[in-house]
């Protein structure tokens, strides 16, 4: 056992904190949010030079080769520092199903720009139906000549709107396990066929609806094998509930430290609040609800790293810190009174981001379920 | 970081395992932290304390120069398999907080005359320190010691003492000072032979009908000024001592990992209408919720007792886990019993209570788990000024 992080991994993490703080304080998260786009080029920029967009990308395709403990240290700060950006999108869903199945040609091309910063990438995997499992999947890819065609539409694709490429999730068979009919293409953006529409959101993620339409794409677009792509999601999904859940952690961590700073120096009846005993135990409330999060996080992210068999631990998690966060972010604002409730105050950034993040990747009962199954129930 | 047991720690979970299936009789079951009611059972309890010290279990935390094996991790895995198991004969007073006390604070006279004696399992010890005036504000404790000779005369009363009607001997924290100012500077630590004359114990009795503590009533009661332990007014720091030495608070968390299991299993099985509650998708949600409040529990216990083997002295992390354990506890006893609906309020015994998964005591038991051992309501306290350094009030 040993449940600390290494020395390099808190490197890793005072570095992120310093670079976050310095260029992306809110007045830019605002800035940002506020923008057409959802996220700043030069931002991007920089922290494809600090190796983030590379951070999980082998070394043969100019990325750093770290880990997924490596990259939840990142997330975690992001969370915390808060940075609207394709990040997760590109990093945690874009590039995992290309580093795991991708054809070598592939690799050899957009691996190397991902890491550069040049490529964002994002996963169309959910539809109107909302769904992460397989049988959610209704868009449809047929083989016709040398491509195959792509009918459908995809719903809540984030970051579609900033993406050079997309990974699609599509049915390339029907009938029989879902599972098993599954295909996973490698998409320009740009293709004839493709139509986005991003959305207002909570969680300003530039959530996105994309239609498909007779959108025909080369057969060395396809990831993997044709109708084997469902194990590839899957092990994705593992890598961006991870990522996720750290930056669920890291906000957490923030609205905790804001709200015992705030509680220090507000004072009513001629004391500061944080001395007040109602304060105080919503306070070390809010503070178990973190401890407990980072804890099984971190027991979820490291079992997924070492390739063991880790579903229940990791729906363990985020049936956890949905809910988790959820409250802390309720009672965060609660501290903060009526200021906390402003769109000037910065409360409300985290709020919105612990509302977006509790249905993403699965909602509380979907990973109860889990539980409940891995139960024997 | 790496969440894995070692090899020989995941051998040695399995030693325990052997051992309690050897040694406990089939069937018998002993409460929160090991207890248990009848004489016939409590017979039982010391033959297990015995067998524990013959295999050197009971005091394998100790450091090697007494006689231990400085294995923080292994007790903790002790505690956890005898309390999942239900099994009785740790001894938590004598070796989990005396004994740490002793070797920080004691003379050698004390150490020699008591420390062979703990680690063979002779000796039931009890801790003396609530008061009816000092509960959760500990130093207001008013039990007064005062010098006659070469010995104290001792009188007050204690109560929650767990095991008094057990005891041998027993820890108690008496002041010596009354006029001192903070009061904590007032107490002092010493060690009573229970067969002292002027000694009344009068059991308390739970709303369960467990006899697990007692009032203790002093009344002239002299004891020698050598039983001293630590300084003179110096008592505080030498109870600090032995509170700390197990933090994990390990053993109420399985105990209630072991009632969830039983829930799981409960929920299979398909009950007198028929139904099988499993199939309930809002029996799956509540199951899962506490299978994943007890995994977390369970991992902050073992956080604390890894940050003890690294040789730090965790405060909030240890009343985090403190809170947390208790409250999942109290919250399984409490969900199993409703769960089972009508028949969550069968006891143990009754003709159509459920043998194998029986919650009604439990979801009893579970109330005086956020109370025992300083209120989450002061753990609360010290994760706020401790661990968030939030102002006092």
């Amino acid at each position: 056992m040993d449940l600390d992080f290494t020395e390099e991994q808190d490197m890793l993490r005072n570095s992120a904190r310093d670079f976050l703080s310095t260029e992306c304080d809110k007045a830019t998260v605002r800035e940002i949010e506020e923008g057409e786009d959802g996220y700043s080029p030069e931002i991007w920029r920089k922290t494809a030079e600090l190796g983030w967009q590379g951070l999980m990308i082998p070394e043969e395709y100019d990325g750093m080769g770290m880990g997924l403990m490596d990259l939840l240290v990142v997330f975690e700060e992001i969370g915390r520092n808060i940075l609207p950006s394709p990040f997760l999108a590109t990093v945690a869903l874009g590039a995992p199903p290309i580093v795991e199945a991708g054809p070598e040609e592939m690799k050899k091309d957009i691996l190397p720009k991902i890491a550069a910063g040049e490529a964002i990438l994002t996963l169309a995997l959910t539809e109107p139906s909302a769904g992460y499992s397989p049988d959610c999947i209704e868009l449809k890819a047929e083989a016709k000549g040398d491509n195959f065609v792509l009918n459908g539409t995809k719903l809540f694709v984030e970051y579609a709107s900033a993406a050079d490429h997309m990974v699609v999730v599509a049915r390339t068979k029907s009938g029989g396990d879902p599972a098993d009919c599954i295909t996973l293409f490698l998409v320009d953006s740009n293709s004839q066929g493709i139509k986005i529409e991003p959305f207002a959101t909570t969680g300003t993620d530039k959530q996105c609806e994309v239609v498909f339409d007779n959108v025909s794409v080369p057969k060395s677009a396809v990831i993997g094998q044709v109708d084997k792509g469902w194990p590839i999601v899957e092990k994705t999904l593992k890598i961006a509930t991870v990522a996720k859940l750290a930056e669920m952690c890291g906000g957490m961590q923030a609205v905790l430290d804001m709200s015992v700073a705030y509680a220090k120096e507000r004072v009513q009846y001629g004391r500061p609040i944080g001395s007040y005993q109602a304060i105080q135990h919503m306070l070390a409330d809010m503070f178990i609800r973190v401890f407990t999060s980072k804890n099984i996080l971190y027991e979820a992210a490291w079992m997924a790293a070492e390739g063991m068999d880790c579903d229940a631990k990791l729906s363990t998690a985020k049936a956890w810190c949905n809910e988790a966060y959820k409250k802390v972010a309720e009672d965060g604002v609660q501290v903060h009174g009526a200021i906390g409730t402003t769109r000037d105050h910065d409360m409300g950034l985290y709020y919105r981001r612990a509302m977006a993040a509790f249905p993403t990747f699965g909602d509380t009962g979907d990973h109860r379920e889990v539980v409940a199954q891995s139960l024997g129930l | 970081m790496d969440f894995s047991f070692k090899p020989e720690q995941e051998a040695y979970r399995q030693e325990i395992r052997d051992f309690i299936k050897k040694e406990l009789p089939p069937g018998f079951e002993a409460g929160v932290g090991g207890h248990v009611e009848s004489d016939e059972e409590w017979k039982i309890a010391r033959s297990m304390t015995k067998k524990l010290a013959q295999k050197g279990w009971l005091n394998i935390a100790w450091p090697k120069e007494y006689g231990g094996q400085n294995n923080h991790m292994f007790s903790v895995i002790l505690n956890e398999e005898m309390n999942y198991w239900c099994a009785p004969g740790l001894d938590f007073g004598g070796v989990g907080m005396l004994a740490p006390a002793l070797m920080a604070h004691g003379n050698e006279e004390q150490k020699k005359e008591h420390l062979a004696k703990i680690a063979a399992g002779d000796v039931v010890w009890c801790q003396g320190w609530s008061e009816p005036e000092a509960g959760s504000d500990l130093p207001n404790l008013k039990t007064r010691a005062v010098e006659d000779g070469d010995d104290y005369v001792i009188n007050g009363q204690k109560v929650w003492t767990s095991l008094a009607h057990h005891a041998d001997w027993c820890f108690l924290l008496v002041k010596t000072d009354p006029e001192a100012q903070p009061k904590h500077r007032g107490i002092t630590f010493i060690l009573v032979d229970f067969k002292t004359p002027g000694i009344t114990v009068s059991p308390l009795v739970t709303m369960s009908k467990e006899r697990s503590f007692s009032e203790v009533f002093y009344d002239n009661v002299r004891v020698p000024k050598k039983n001293v332990v630590g300084q003179v007014n110096g008592g505080f720091k030498v109870a600090m001592t032995a509170a700390g030495f197990e933090r994990s608070g390990i053993y109420r968390i399985a105990l209630a990992l072991r009632n969830v299991d039983r829930l799981i299993e409960w929920a299979k099985r398909p009950q007198p209408d028929g139904t099988v509650p499993a199939k309930d998708p809002v029996v799956r949600q509540k199951l899962a919720d506490l299978y994943i409040r007890g995994r977390i529990a369970r991992l902050l216990a073992y956080r604390v007792a890894w940050l003890q083997t690294q040789g730090a002295e965790p405060e909030w992390e240890a009343s985090i886990a403190r809170v947390f354990g208790s409250e999942f506890q109290q919250y399984a006893g409490h969900t199993g019993a409703s769960l089972q609906g009508m028949y969550g309020m069968l006891m143990r015994d009754s003709k159509w209570a459920d043998p194998e998964c029986n919650m009604a005591l439990q979801s009893i038991l579970g109330i005086g788990a956020t109370i025992a051992a300083g209120t989450s309501e002061v753990q609360r306290n010290a994760i706020a000024l401790r661990g968030l350094g939030l102002p006092r009030g």
